[in-house]
């Protein structure tokens, strides 16, 4: 039943992905975006994996297409004819279709028991979690503290792409086009009565379903990574209903900028306080008593690190969008 | 005895869900302007939504589970007719008459 289910969103999937090739509206295609992130996030939440999911379902179908709408503001709604490359780009297509079809015959088989990711490291983790952090969510100990490094790089690269984002907006003069756009964009939802009162009313649950994401992430599917994203979803709510200028209120652009940098300054310190300690760098098992303890307390710190920098560049990101007509 | 009956009765729900569910689909894609295939695909979220959703608390029983699709039943009812209204506002706005007001020569072109 589950394959089969499987094989109908990815059935889904496919016609998702060749409507938003061949569709010329670009409106058309970022709805259609929004509605293939939803369907991969369910297809991972059949594979069991409830963690990616979520992010998927949150970033993807959530933040990506509001950026992409912020972007559809700034350029036209119809897509240029294509040009003259279109047999060299179908020939890298197809090559590289071919050998990732190649690439799949040495996988293993699905849900083998014998498959390397089952055997070679996955059953440490597994035991090592129990032992060593306490806490029921493997996806999480083996984010933050077995492969902290990782995830520390992984926010480093989410700070530089916030950075990026608003050196490439912070250049340039707005036509007199988008200021008439953005005046609106300024105005909010503000005389629409029905969006505004229900937007209002959702914003208070949005972010508490963020902060419980991101404080259950030890115990069930969650963490920094969503949670930021929930969190950022609701301030952009806010700002959609009630105008740009009201949200920059609520937190303005300077304290969204400590926010990037402080989460991914707050990442290093908890490393470099185990060092002081006396452990190695990102080894949270010195900062209690208990190691335990410990590995607890490193991987609540890392994961609010986490949360406040994705929530700060994301943030970011949407008022560089909205703010490039004023 | 009272397990077979729920059992039955969310059995009902869910297919009853599950038909306004593709009435909702159908009627989407065949009604004549904008207006009728929001109202149409609105079925989809709120008949469809509340049936299969009352269908699946009734499997979970008891449950923190119940708890949460009650949440996720709230959180649909405010947010779908929302969403069909702002769509009909703006289309309104934007001067998109109902075809019905518009008389017919002007419709066929």
């Amino acid at each position: 039943m589950t394959t089969l289910f499987g094989i109908f969103l990815l059935t889904l999937l496919l016609i998702t992905a060749v409507a938003i090739v061949r569709s010329r509206n670009l409106f058309i295609s970022v709805t259609l975006m929004a509605i293939a992130s939803l369907l991969i996030a369910a297809n991972f939440f059949l594979l069991d994996a409830a963690d990616v999911a979520l992010t998927e379902a949150a970033i993807g179908a959530g933040i990506s297409t509001v950026l992409f709408l912020g972007a559809l503001f700034l350029t036209s709604e119809q897509e240029r004819s294509a040009t003259s490359r279109r047999l060299l780009s179908f020939a890298v297509v197809a090559a590289a279709a071919l050998i990732v079809i190649y690439a799949t015959f040495d996988k293993p088989r699905f849900g083998d028991p014998q498959a390397p990711v089952q055997v070679h490291i996955s059953p440490w983790y597994i035991e090592q979690t129990r032992e060593l952090i306490e806490i029921p969510n493997v996806v999480t100990a083996v984010l933050a503290s077995f492969r902290g490094y990782d995830t520390l790089g992984e926010l480093i690269v989410v700070f530089t792409a916030g950075i990026g984002v608003l050196l490439l907006f912070s250049s340039g003069t707005p036509s007199a086009d988008n200021r008439l756009l953005f005046s609106r964009l300024n105005l909010g939802l503000r005389r629409y009565l029905i969006p505004r009162v229900v937007g209002r009313l959702l914003v208070p649950f949005i972010l508490l379903l963020g902060f419980y994401v991101q404080f259950h992430g030890e115990y069930g599917p969650g963490g920094g990574f969503q949670a930021g994203a929930i969190i950022a979803a609701a301030f952009i709510l806010y700002a959609l209903v009630e105008g740009e200028r009201r949200a920059l209120r609520v937190i303005p652009q300077r304290a969204l900028l400590a926010m990037m940098a402080g989460g991914t300054i707050l990442y290093g310190a908890v490393g470099v306080a185990g060092i002081l300690l006396g452990g190695r760098f990102l080894d949270y098992s010195v900062l209690a008593a208990d190691p335990v303890q410990g590995q607890q307390i490193g991987i609540l710190l890392i994961e609010i690190a986490v949360g406040i920098t994705v929530t700060g560049v994301l943030l970011s990101i949407f008022h560089a969008f909205a703010a490039r007509g004023r | 005895m009272i397990s077979a009956i729920v059992d039955m009765a969310s059995w009902v729900l869910l297919t009853l869900g599950g038909i306004s569910v593709l009435i909702g689909g159908i009627g989407a894609l065949r009604m004549p302007d904008l207006y009728t295939r929001i109202h149409a695909a609105s079925l989809t979220d709120s008949t469809g939504a509340i049936l299969v959703l009352v269908g699946i608390m009734l499997q979970a029983g008891w449950s923190l589970e119940t708890i949460k699709l009650g949440a996720i039943l709230m959180f649909l009812l405010l947010t779908s007719p929302t969403a069909s209204n702002a769509l009909a506002v703006t289309a309104l706005r934007d001067g998109l008459r109902p075809s019905a007001l518009v008389p017919k020569e002007k419709t066929r072109r």
